[in-house]
């Protein structure tokens, strides 16, 4: 195989494996797989980072919504390649320590999670939502939840467990204004 | 089947001359793939018929928005969300940015670039009504230089264009003199979300002195590729808006369209609804052009 420059510029490739470099939930990683691997199989596989999910494989279904550079994207969609040097947010990113996410309190209170197969991109993506825009009207948070579908059809208690974290951040805020708001920081 | 990663050669040579030196190397040998919204699926499905790709995501030199007095340029790596984002586009060319917001999800939309749904050239593509009825222009670009055509010439036939071997779909420019014009875009499709397109239509006009001055009619689901209803727009042009000019252009629109049966619809229902949409335009722009 040829030798190819990344966007870093960096020789990355022997052998049909490409050395990709990024920062995954706040840890800088390097995984050397073929490039056109997905950025969900490398998650699972060789991060083990299994809370992403797979559910249709063709970016219908966002079960395996993860957070790359600030935007959501479906990482079944992703060839690893392009995830070079990009800072990726996964589900496992979103606690601190024993912390849960005010999402996932609120997800867990509100009865949001029942197989929980989607549940951790739906988390992906009412945490996308909530760093663009903390006070979400209904509509905005069924547009932004509305790549992400879950076959138990709890869609609305997953509505409500949004609304309820919105609140409790803002909350939290009003509480504390001085304290940087941690989760959306990454 | 699935995709084997194994199979399937990807570089990112990070630059746009180093993409267009790759193609020009090796005419026709490498596909480029940007967000990878249509690839990815084909890829998982064990479907890729690509042994080599050339990335396109992260090029600055493809990804852009540049505003001039005269027209929007726009990189073919720019996505849907850097469209919907985008102030000027929302202000003066709003169907360009309601088709962004109905392309899939957020996740979708983060990824999948305006030069990808033009070049993957479905029939039922989500931009390109609102691009036929902005009158858009789109340049391609290889070693041997750019050309630049309107875009209602780009497709030639089911999931065919005109790109060389050696292009790339390089800046879609969209001309900013449809501020004074009625603006119509709306897909019929299963769910507001997610859905691909069963009939699509966008259309800008201008009414003047009671006629019709100026019309584009830009259809998805309509033909093999997305194509603009030039016989209708001429049944319409010159015309007063009256019930008898809004028939003849219903039986105008249904002698044009070429519309099939397939797994998302009828080809008798698309008939249907492409005059009703037409039909609605109509009124619309009548009532508009009423307001005093």
């Amino acid at each position: 195989m040829n030798t190819a420059r990344n966007v870093n510029g960096r020789e990355h490739r022997s052998g049909g494996q490409a050395t990709i470099h990024f920062t995954v939930n706040g840890r800088n990683r390097a995984v050397t797989v073929p490039p056109m691997k997905r950025l969900l199989d490398v998650l699972r596989e060789d991060l083990h980072l299994t809370g992403t999910k797979e559910g249709c494989g063709e970016g219908e279904c966002g079960s395996c919504s993860v957070r790359m550079n600030g935007e959501l994207v479906n990482s079944c969609l992703v060839p690893v390649l392009q995830a070079e040097g990009a800072k990726i947010l996964t589900v496992e990113g979103l606690a601190v320590g024993k912390h849960l996410h005010p999402l996932q309190e609120a997800f867990l209170n509100q009865g949001g999670a029942q197989c929980g197969i989607c549940t951790p991109g739906m988390l992906m993506a009412a945490e996308q939502l909530l760093a663009q825009n903390p006070h979400p009207t209904m509509a905005e948070i069924r547009e932004a939840l509305a790549g992400n579908l879950c076959r138990c059809t709890g869609f609305m208690r997953i509505f409500e467990s949004v609304v309820a974290a919105a609140a409790a951040e803002s909350a939290t805020q009003a509480k504390a204004p001085h304290l940087e708001k941690t989760h959306h920081a990454r | 089947m699935r995709g084997n990663a194994q199979e399937h050669d990807l570089v990112a040579p990070g630059n746009l001359g180093a993409v267009l030196d790759l193609l020009a190397a090796e005419p026709g040998q490498w596909t480029p793939i940007a967000g990878g919204t249509e690839l990815m699926v084909a890829f998982a499905a064990g479907k890729l018929n690509a042994s080599k790709l050339v990335s396109l995501w992260g090029i600055p030199d493809l990804r852009f928005i540049a505003v001039t007095g005269d027209s929007i340029a726009v990189g073919a790596a720019a996505t849907f969300l850097d469209l919907r984002r985008h102030s000027v586009i929302a202000a003066e060319l709003p169907l360009l940015a309601k088709a962004a917001s109905w392309i899939g999800s957020v996740a979708n939309q983060s990824r999948a670039t305006l030069g990808g749904n033009l070049v993957n050239g479905s029939p039922a593509a989500d931009s390109s009504p609102a691009l036929l009825a902005y009158d858009a222009e789109i340049e391609m670009i290889s070693v041997r230089g750019a050309r630049r055509i309107p875009y209602c010439e780009f497709h030639t036939g089911y999931k065919r264009n005109r790109l060389a071997p050696d292009e790339l779909l390089y800046t879609i420019y969209l001309p900013r003199r449809f501020k004074r014009h009625t603006h119509y875009l709306r897909k019929v499709g299963t769910r507001r979300a997610m859905a691909i397109a069963k009939v699509a239509l966008g259309a800008t006009a201008l009414v003047a002195n009671g006629l019709i001055h100026e019309i584009r009619l830009g259809a998805a689901s309509l033909a093999p590729f997305p194509a603009r209803l030039m016989a209708t727009e001429a049944a319409l042009l010159g015309q007063a808006i009256a019930p008898e000019t809004i028939r003849a252009a219903r039986r105008a629109l249904l002698a044009e369209v070429q519309p099939i049966d397939d797994i998302r619809s009828t080809a008798g229902y698309r008939r249907r609804v492409a005059a009703n949409l037409l039909e609605e335009f109509l009124l619309e722009l009548s009532a508009k052009a009423k307001r005093p």
